[in-house]
């Protein structure tokens, strides 16, 4: 510290000066993105946790995003409107970063946003556009709250936690069911945010009505750095099925040491498992994926467009993951309305997309409805790992497999 | 569920996790107890580390408890042009500033990973990764022992580094009472670096001892660096054996605490005897009095 | 007087900018930073002038923070109340853990670390208690009115964040000019001598520590408010105590307006690092970490203090009154 004092005059104006300097400076330096628009008459916004925590999901989902633009706009552009100018925004894993991306993306007039990932930054995100009646399309965030707080704005083609969970439990009945009702007690283990944490609390009230037993509940943190003691417990209890819901780290760790401590139970039935059906879990660790069940979004394994989709990523040495495919039938869902909306204008979008019953898409769902802003034919399907692939079991309708259950000895 | 076998296979696991900690916790210890700067770059480096790991198998086929002997030097170098050319030069000799700039090259290095390797969790699969002993009442991964065995072989070598070498010597000195020990004629500067380095080279062997078991981000690091902290004040600010000890008995006490009282709430437990150890022995076990 | 004016001057400067900036880009950067200046400050009371380097932080401004989320969400309690009620339950975090430390004569690093412990506790039992939401986190009804504290134009958030940095500002002046201040200066300077002198070191540094935590806890109602959402990493997590500590120390550890220009400059640095290298993730965030080590390198006294080492450096090149003789020819 300054031993010797300084008129404070003098001192105090320098530093006043500078504080105002910073305030100019960071007035200008705000207002990147509408240097960096390319040109392209159709705006959209994508925003996406790209650095952070989530940047591995974040990144995903920009990839899918990009990937439908880019093959819109190589068709042509939108019917009407011309090709689509892709505004990219990064959340930074965190609300504040995202709502500062949509203050962004609102000053470069875009009509639309899409994007979020993670509920928290849905949640922040949606409120956000809300100011400026700025349509706002989740990609993934499934907390039930996002679509529940009345916001005109915020729309959601995929579906939210209750609807997953509780056709995930209608499912495991049904497999239970199928195969002589083999399982009765659980252990639930689930990471201890929002995701994890609402969904056990929905599958703690919703399993003991359909005749399962909860032996136990354990929660973890994420990141968890060792699973040896969860397995300990699941060992000690031996419970006929394991049900997981975790981010995709500690997804692998935990069955990794499942594998390693012999713990075989009759089922693993994950929930929104992280890493459940993910095509780099099988890649990475065969023989600890095997039989794995998952209830999750996943695409339309009956359609040729996703097909194609799938091949083109893998082509490109990219894993085809929910991120992926989830933001690339949302852009096309924008798109979509765009072309009914026959404008850029806001409202017009907005209304668009409330009535909108886009079809044609990769996604597995039934007819297109939204209620208050929730697509009502989004469900989930419960998928699980066969000869080595991940093959959808449930709804009949998309699978392509049978479901093995008890997993054999 | 409380059977003397779930007990002690608890117990057991602590001290298999708890050895790794340790080892973290030795490069941090070593650096705070000469320099006297919470290296908070330390999670950074370690995440690095796992990243040279993971690369050493991928691309040179390298088996990760070899790779340590290439690692382990190699982070050393690291280590020590890190202190000797920007965390000394910047900080001005100030603890304060020192603190500051190891946060900046926390920053600088895990974005700089994320940068060029982007996000996606990086995993080896090696013969052994999944094979264990059977202990009868439990089987404990193969791994993991050789780890718990390669920490003790480390921390013997570097007590010994210490007690022994010239180096050593001079490095407590510095960490006793740096003017005499520059009065004395020793470098303190290259000291500081030596030291650095050292720590830096324990950060990389305990990532190669991860590896088989841990996968390798950008942050992966991080989930190490406040439990490492945890240790070198229970163990004694500088002690190699506090940092042994130190770990095991974290180690444990998280597993008996997550196991009590669920994952979550058992790290309040590491915690918990931090603010302990802090408040009432603030030297740790086998600390210097401050 | 003249350190009033100063404030005076600086607080009107910023409180002209809505009415020449529209753009809610910028207003809401501006939010964002003078909210990180305000738990900054906070900082600045015990970590700057006091200089016992906290680094939890966080425990103060989630303290703050889920008080006034739970007493909305759950008993409805009016949003001002809460606010109010934030604060205080903030400070009484910090004279909690000010006392507990403090008592066991925690200096330095090890003061450091504790405060960190503290935080990472409070972090890990909000995300498993039933009443913060646990990992759920809380949702603030949104409701844009006045009364709520919530308001549908960002120049009014502006407008209350700015007027507390400004107490903040105030309560700094107040410690430079007060008894009390030349107490605390006087401790974190030489604590031994201090107590020789018969200052009561402990008790000083609890009553800075308390002011310390109200400021931050100030902020963090303000995050509240402002994002209407909070859950465990956000209010307890280390990117907040490191805001809180990163700021004052680039701006100027232990003055008046440190904190704010710290904020200023932090995050403008970071914003134009986003400007400069696109949309590729982590190059910004390493320039970032590259001008920390850089600022720490060539001006470690923060902003505040490179700017009194030019002066001084003036000095001894020209002479004394040199620098006023180069301020007068620049006035022409």
């Amino acid at each position: 510290m300054s031993k010797q004092k300084m008129p404070f005059s003098r001192r105090r104006f320098l530093a006043t000066t500078a504080l105002g300097a910073a305030a100019a400076a960071s007035g200008s330096l705000a207002m990147p993105s509408v240097l960096r628009a390319q040109g392209g008459a159709v705006k959209l916004g994508l925003l996406h946790p790209v650095t952070g925590a989530l940047s591995y999901s974040g990144q995903q989902g920009r990839i899918g995003a990009t990937m439908a633009v880019d093959e819109i706009n190589a068709a042509g552009g939108i019917k009407g409107l011309g090709k689509i100018d892709p505004v990219l925004g990064d959340a930074q894993s965190t609300p504040d970063g995202g709502t500062a991306e949509v203050e962004k993306m609102n000053a470069a007039e875009v009509p639309c946003i899409v994007g979020g990932y993670a509920s928290s930054i849905c949640l922040a995100v949606s409120q956000a556009a809300a100011r400026y009646d700025l349509p706002y399309v989740v990609d993934v965030g499934v907390a039930d709250s996002i679509v529940t707080r009345g916001l005109k704005n915020t729309f959601r083609f995929g579906p939210g936690f209750g609807v997953i969970a509780k056709t995930a439990l209608d499912n495991l009945t049904v497999i239970n069911d199928a195969a002589g009702k083999p399982a009765k007690t659980v252990i639930i283990v689930h990471e201890d945010s929002l995701f994890g944490s609402g969904l056990a609390k929905l599958l703690n009230a919703q399993l003991p009505p359909k005749g399962f037993e909860i032996l136990e509940t354990i929660p973890h943190p994420t990141p968890t750095r060792d699973f040896n003691n969860v397995v300990l417990k699941i060992k000690a209890q031996n419970p006929d099925l394991v049900i997981p819901a975790d981010y995709y780290n500690e997804y692998v760790l935990l069955a990794r040491t499942m594998l390693e401590q012999h713990v075989r139970p009759k089922g693993i039935y994950s929930v929104l498992g992280g890493a459940a059906s993910s095509y780099k879990f099988l890649k990475d660790f065969p023989e600890a994926a095997k039989y794995i069940m998952d209830c999750n979004h996943w695409f339309n394994p009956k359609s040729a467009k996703a097909l194609e989709l799938k091949k083109k990523v893998e082509d490109k040495g990219q894993f085809f993951t929910y991120e992926l495919y989830m933001n690339y039938t949302a852009v096309q869902l924008v798109a979509d309305a765009l072309e009914h909306a026959a404008s850029t204008d806001r409202a017009k979008l907005t209304a668009a997309l409330a009535n909108s019953t886009f079809s044609g898409h990769i996604m597995p769902y039934g007819p297109t409805k939204f209620v208050n802003g929730q697509n009502e034919g989004a469900a989930p399907v419960n998928t699980q790992v066969l000869d080595n692939d991940i093959k959808v079991i449930l709804p009949p309708e998309f699978a392509n497999a049978k479901a093995v259950f008890p997993i054999p000895a | 569920m409380l059977s003397p076998i779930i007990l002690i296979t608890a117990v057991l696991n602590g001290l298999m996790t708890g050895a790794v900690y340790a080892l973290v916790a030795l490069g941090l210890t070593l650096i705070y107890g000469v320099l006297h700067i919470i290296n908070f770059a330390h999670g950074a480096l370690l995440s690095a580390a796992l990243f040279a790991a993971f690369f050493a198998y991928q691309k040179l086929g390298l088996d990760p408890y070899f790779a340590a002997f290439l690692l382990a030097p190699g982070f050393f170098a690291l280590g020590y042009a890190l202190q000797r050319f920007v965390i000394g030069p910047a900080s001005h000799g100030d603890d304060r500033n020192m603190l500051l700039v190891t946060l900046g090259l926390a920053v600088l290095i895990e974005n700089a990973l994320l940068y060029e390797f982007r996000a996606d969790t990086r995993t080896v699969e090696l013969a052994y990764s999944f094979k264990t002993v059977n202990f009868g009442f439990t089987f404990l991964s193969v791994s993991r022992l050789i780890s718990f065995v390669a920490v003790f072989v480390v921390a013997l070598v570097l007590w010994l580094i210490m007690a022994l070498t010239d180096t050593g010597k001079a490095i407590r000195a510095v960490a006793k009472e740096k003017l005499g020990a520059e009065l004395a004629g020793i470098d303190v500067t290259h000291i500081y670096a030596m030291t650095f380095g050292l720590g830096t080279a324990c950060v990389a062997i305990a990532a190669c001892l991860l590896i088989p078991t841990y996968y390798a981000n950008p942050s992966a690091g991080n989930a190490f660096v406040l439990v490492a902290f945890t240790i070198v004040v229970l163990g004694g600010m500088g002690s190699v054996p506090g940092a042994l000890i130190g770990g095991l008995v974290i180690g444990v006490v998280e597993s008996l605490g997550g196991f009590f009282f669920g994952e979550s709430l058992g790290q309040v437990g590491i915690f918990l005897i931090f603010i302990a150890v802090l408040l009432l022995r603030p030297r740790g076990l086998f600390g210097v009095s401050a | 007087m003249r350190g009033l004016l100063a404030i005076a001057f600086v607080v009107a400067a910023l409180a002209a900018v809505p009415l020449f900036v529209h753009s809610n880009v910028v207003l809401n950067f501006l939010v964002v930073t003078l909210m990180i200046g305000l738990a900054g400050q906070g900082w600045n009371i015990i970590g700057g002038y006091g200089g016992q380097y906290s680094f939890g932080h966080a425990a103060f401004f989630g303290t703050g923070a889920y008080v006034t989320a739970i007493l909305q969400v759950h008993y409805g309690v009016n949003a001002w109340i809460g606010f109010l009620a934030g604060i205080i339950a903030g400070a009484a975090v910090g004279g909690i853990i000010g006392g507990l430390a403090f008592r066991a004569g925690l200096r330095s690093s090890y003061f450091a670390l504790v405060t960190l412990a503290f935080a990472e506790v409070l972090r890990i039992l909000a995300s498993v208690a039933p009443i913060t939401g646990a990992g759920v986190g809380l949702l603030v009804k949104l409701d844009l009115r006045a009364q709520s504290f919530q308001f549908q134009s960002r120049a009014v958030f502006y407008y209350v964040v700015l007027a507390l940095v400004a107490i903040g500002l105030l309560i700094a002046q107040w410690l430079e000019r007060s008894r009390f201040g030349v107490w605390l200066i006087a401790v974190r300077e030489n604590e031994d001598a201090a107590m020789a002198l018969g200052v009561d070191a402990t008790a000083v540094k609890l009553v800075a520590m308390i002011i310390s935590a109200a400021i931050t806890a100030a902020a963090g109602c303000f995050y509240v408010q402002y994002f209407l959402f909070i859950d465990s990493p956000i209010a307890y997590g280390t990117w907040i105590s490191i805001e809180a500590l990163l700021t004052p120390i680039i701006g100027g550890v232990g003055t008046v307006f440190g904190a704010l220009l710290g904020a200023l400059v932090v995050k403008s640095l970071g914003e134009g690092a986003k400007f400069v290298t696109g949309d590729v993730p982590g190059l910004d965030l390493m320039i970032y970490g590259v001008m920390l080590v850089l600022v720490i390198a060539f001006a470690p006294r923060g902003l505040v203090g490179a700017l009194a080492d030019a002066r001084a450096g003036l000095t001894r090149r020209f002479g004394a009154g040199a620098p006023r003789k180069i301020a007068e020819v620049a006035r022409g």
